[in-house]
């Protein structure tokens, strides 16, 4: 299996589109990095308004840390894009190609193709995700230093420098199991279809279905939200809450590794299942 | 003989459309196998389930004597196969290619065998190209090498020497036969060039809608079939007129002044020269024409349904 999985990431880095996310990685985080570091004291300011009244902030709250919740959540819509080009094209694109017919008249057995594409694109993903990671912090604090993290969602939340570093850690763990399930959806989509446009379009239309199914509050979906996958995929954010919910993350984990488990399988079964006829 | 391939009673069905029905040959030990059949006739489908890209409805593929449901992996490890048409990762070299598919194939996939193989097949100088600046001709030796590259004991090639030239397809040509004579290979020959099948296969089979018409060895089929022969003659109305009271005499195709064609069966051709000669007839050049192609067209167009061993 690990001599299968290591030629799929050869193929995989092989590939000028799975360079240019890495790229295009490397050229929005400066750029990012570079707008807060010229407007970031403004944007604060006017988040921090309306408590300002309230409470007496002191302290560096435009940090690195800060630097890198920003990136983090603005990267969270590009990232399943690029993801999901990678992904849609594995199964897809040995079809496209005609690949499969030299693959799979070899003495490897379908269930071992997948699996091992499989692991290559989630290997894949949590590199992107890594890469978004040391990029954010490396530029982060170089240009604007440590600090507290405030955080502002329902509530104002202050997480203390010296815990910060660890809840950054699961955070960017959690965004990479996030970010895994888009591409197991991606993936799966592929092994349906003989072309790499349709998995990238069936993923995006349902990431935006299912987001608005989850973002709605009517007692019809109440049933229903609990089994989609975009109900979890933020809940990286709850590592800055204080204190953390650690039994929702949990819930959300396990919902998460299902949703990868289910991907999977149903790749495997539709692969078996499948003629090669292209 | 031992027998290497084993097909038996193999059925393949899309839905409602039969594409191969009740197909049965056997490939022996260091045969060269024609595989032969019109567009559409089920030839791709057996070979992709003779490579278990398709799965049969029914039937039995058994290769050195084990099936190919149970025993897929050694099987397969003993196969080469080109199917259809050559596609590789382009954006890899051929070496990289190669590398991949030695790698899944668990074969010897090292820089001296990879070589040798591309310079088997001519491309060695073009080794670290990327595949994607490869001609189709390129692309088609490359998936030769590719079937070779596990030094497997049956090679199934289809169409192998789709678009090269006529000098690439004499080597591709003489490849096989030293696959066959010189290493022991059994080859599977899947081709629409008939000619070919004629000059390099002892034994073939003809699909037709899916099912076969004729199978056997290939000599003894075109000897008791009919060939089409022109002579060049000092006068084909003298010629036409010595064979009015023969055997031959329902053998007229068509004649110009000088060239009188006929069909024949193969070993008669000396015979009606000799008639010819007899009758005072100079007899300038006798021109076969006929051929597998013929024999092939007539088969098809008949739907026959003969079975020659």
């Amino acid at each position: 299996m690990f001599t299968y999985v290591k030629l799929e990431l050869i193929k995989i880095f092989s590939k000028i589109r799975s360079i240019v996310a890495f790229l295009a990685i490397g050229f929005i985080v400066p750029l990012i990095a570079s707008a807060m570091y010229l407007e970031g004291n403004q944007v604060l300011n006017l988040a921090l308004q309306p408590f300002k009244d309230t409470f007496d902030f002191s302290g560096n709250f435009l940090n690195g840390y800060l630097v890198v919740v920003f990136i983090l959540t603005g990267l969270y819509v590009h990232i399943p894009l690029l993801i999901s080009i990678v992904a849609g094209d594995m199964l897809s694109g040995e079809a496209t190609s005609g690949t499969y017919r030299m693959m799979l008249s070899r003495p490897i057995s379908r269930t071992q193709m997948v699996v091992s594409k499989y692991i290559a694109v989630i290997i894949y993903t949590l590199l992107l995700v890594a890469w978004v990671g040391v990029l954010s912090f490396g530029i982060g604090l170089l240009l604007f230093g440590t600090g507290d993290l405030i955080t502002i969602r329902s509530a104002i939340t202050i997480v203390p420098e010296a815990d910060v570093p660890w809840r950054f850690l699961y955070a960017f763990g959690f965004a990479g199991l996030s970010m895994s399930v888009i591409a197991s959806i991606a993936f799966m989509f592929s092994s349906f279809v003989e072309n790499t446009l349709g998995p990238l379009i069936s993923t995006f239309a349902t990431i935006i279905l299912f987001t608005i199914i989850t973002s709605f509050d009517y007692s019809l979906f109440d049933t229903i939200q609990p089994l989609l996958f975009t109900n979890y995929i933020n809940s990286w954010r709850l590592f800055f809450d204080n204190p953390i919910d650690w039994a929702k993350i949990t819930t959300s984990i396990w919902a998460l590794v299902l949703h990868l488990i289910v991907c999977l399988g149903v790749s495997i079964y539709v692969v078996r299942k499948k003629d090669i006829l292209s | 003989m031992i027998p290497v391939i084993e097909v038996k009673h193999l059925h393949k069905k899309f839905d409602n459309f039969v594409a191969v029905e009740d197909v049965n040959f056997t490939v022996n030990q260091g045969d060269v196998y024609g595989f032969l059949g019109p567009n559409g006739a089920g030839k791709s489908t057996t070979i992709r389930m003779m490579t278990t890209l398709i799965k049969p409805t029914s039937g039995e593929i058994n290769f050195f004597g084990k099936s190919l449901t149970t025993d897929r992996k050694n099987i397969l490890s003993r196969i080469g196969s080109i199917i259809e048409k050559p596609d590789f990762y382009l954006y890899l070299s051929a070496r990289k290619n190669l590398r991949i598919l030695g790698e899944l194939s668990k074969a010897d996939y090292s820089n001296k065998k990879i070589e040798e193989l591309l310079d088997l097949v001519g491309l060695l100088s073009r080794a670290d190209s990327k595949v994607k600046t490869y001609s189709y001709g390129m692309k088609q030796r490359l998936g030769l090498a590719q079937a070779l590259l596990h030094d497997p004991d049956v090679i199934i090639l289809d169409e192998p020497t789709n678009g090269l030239d006529p000098f690439g397809m004499k080597e591709i040509r003489d490849l096989i036969l030293y696959l066959s004579k010189e290493k022991g290979k059994t080859i599977f020959l899947s081709s629409h060039i008939l000619s070919e099948v004629e000059m390099i296969a002892n034994r073939m089979v003809i699909l037709n809608k899916g099912k076969v018409i004729v199978e056997g060895v290939v000599k003894d089929l075109l000897n008791t079939s009919a060939m089409t022969v022109t002579y060049d003659v000092s006068s084909s109305q003298k010629a036409k007129e010595s064979l009015e009271s023969t055997q031959w005499k329902d053998s007229f195709l068509r004649s110009t002044d000088t060239t009188i064609t006929l069909t024949v069966k193969s070993n008669d051709v000396a015979d009606i020269t000799k008639l010819f000669v007899e009758k005072s007839i100079s007899v300038n050049s006798v021109v076969p024409v006929r051929s597998l192609e013929e024999y092939f067209i007539s088969l098809t167009s008949e739907e026959a349904n003969v079975h020659v061993r």
